[in-house]
């Protein structure tokens, strides 16, 4: 990577539905477009098996091969790939710098498309058994519980969907949500309550992990209305309580919300600082779904060609 | 895959990765796995980088369970690193590239000066 100045029309941060979407919007605008990936090609999706609500495909398209052709595309239009993660960047003067593990790149646009990541509850034993029967990823962990016993903590169609997923391996999966009803969608809460491998823990926060040198052995849960403490016996945990989006390497440079997530202008992708456009779950909190990261993907490469055109 | 890496089995595992002299990292993988597919290619880099004083051993989890399971593996992409027979430091889920070569400039420090 050149230190030499020459500055990208657009780079696109991030490998995810609303990165590609904007790259090939940006790319067939004419303008030179780079797309800086992360730890993560292809995005979340790639986590998940059957895609069933992404336009275009009549039989279901697993993630993994939705996510590689779209890269397929952007790259057949003519996206330059950077495969590393940025580290920082410096929104204070245009050309925007971008800081990668190999060097900086300079830009007269950014789209930021860096998405969510799941999120852990922050307590110290569940990061002691991380990767040791602490998983935020039933599709990618799963396999390791063959007719061991679970827990799986939240109540959204996240952890409905990880439960569910879960019953293919596991001899029995505890559902524990704080509440006596769970977020999910009627279909999804409907299929838990009807699975035999699925057992309801209501009204339970997880208090703590309990393990030893060889990993999880059980939960410690909690009742948050008596504070009476209960422990199950699991080889393994899976967080399921939502996600959080990907804004640290901005280091509060662009404006967000409450939760984190960066502030776009009405019916825009503009975010709080000129020449700075976002989309996707990283400026989503309400729909977070492949198809409407790939539009606001393909709203943030018009905008980010029309502010070139107008810069000149 | 690149030339560098080795393929580890659970019958091999003993001998190209325990019996090794040099440190080895030991990449625990399967097809299925999304977030693998980043582990390759920096594993790939570092195969490269590190060669000779160094090596890479992919273990496919789903054809390999009696390895995994020995030690303890549960959730991949996980990369172990052995010196000396001995598991020295275990690295869980996709990571940046610098993770691992710091992990073994720990270990080659440890053991080149002499
Ligand atoms: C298990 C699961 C199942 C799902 N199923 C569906 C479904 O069936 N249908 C549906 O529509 N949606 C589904 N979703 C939601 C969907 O995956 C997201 O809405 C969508 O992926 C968001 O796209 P995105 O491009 O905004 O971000 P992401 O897909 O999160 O991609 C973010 C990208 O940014 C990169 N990145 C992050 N930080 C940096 C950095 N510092 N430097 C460089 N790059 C960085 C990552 O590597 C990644 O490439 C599912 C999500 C999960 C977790």
């Amino acid at each position: 990577m050149s230190d030499s100045g020459y500055a990208k029309d657009v780079i696109v941060i991030g490998g995810g539905p609303a990165g590609y979407a904007a790259a090939i919007y940006a790319v067939r605008a004419g303008r030179s477009t780079l797309l800086i990936e992360g730890l993560q090609p292809g995005g979340q999706l790639t986590t998940t098996t059957e895609v069933e609500n992404y336009p275009g495909f009549a039989n279901p398209i697993t993630g993994p091969e939705l996510m590689t052709a779209m890269k397929e595309q952007a790259l057949r239009v003519g996206t330059e790939f950077v495969n590393d993660v940025v580290e920082s960047v410096d929104l204070s003067k245009r050309p925007f710098k971008v800081r990668v593990g190999k060097g900086e790149i300079e830009a007269k646009t950014l789209i930021i498309a860096t998405g969510a990541e799941a999120k852990y509850l922050g307590l110290e034993s569940e990061q002691t058994f991380r990767g040791r029967g602490v998983s935020a990823c039933a599709t990618c962990d799963g396999f390791f519980y063959r007719d061991l016993k679970v827990a799986v903590i939240g109540g959204g169609d996240t952890a409905a969907e990880e439960a569910i997923y879960l019953t293919n391996h596991a001899s029995e999966v505890f559902l524990v949500h704080r509440r006596d009803e769970l977020r999910a969608s009627k279909i999804m809460s409907r299929r838990v309550a009807d699975h035999p491998k699925i057992t309801m823990k209501w009204n339970r926060v997880l208090d703590e992990v309990v393990g030893n040198d060889s990993g999880v052995t059980g939960v410690r849960l909690k009742d948050p209305r008596t504070d009476e403490i209960e422990e199950l016996a699991t080889d393994g945990v899976f967080i399921a309580i939502g996600h959080q989006p990907n804004t640290n390497f901005l280091d509060g440079q662009l404006k967000t919300d409450d939760a984190g997530y960066l502030i776009t202008a009405p019916d825009s992708t503009q975010t709080s600082v000129e020449g700075v456009f976002a989309s996707g779950d990283v400026q989503d909190s309400v729909y977070r779904q492949a198809v409407t990261a790939a539009g606001t993907g393909a709203m943030a490469g018009i905008e980010a060609s029309r502010f070139l055109e107008e810069q000149g | 895959m690149s030339e560098l890496i080795e393929t580890g089995t659970d019958a091999n595992f003993d001998e190209i990765v325990r019996g090794s002299d040099v440190p080895v990292l030991v990449d625990f993988w399967a097809p299925w796995c999304g977030p693998c597919r980043m582990v390759g290619p920096v594993l790939e880099e570092v195969a490269a980088e590190y060669a000779g004083k160094a090596k890479v051993v992919k273990v496919n989890v789903d054809e390999n369970t009696v390895v995994a399971g020995s030690m303890g593996i549960r959730s991949i992409p996980t990369v172990a690193l052995f010196h000396n027979g001995k598991l020295t430091d275990t690295l869980v889920g996709a990571r940046p590239k610098q993770d691992f070569t710091a992990a073994l400039d720990e270990t080659l420090a440890g053991i080149l000066p002499n």
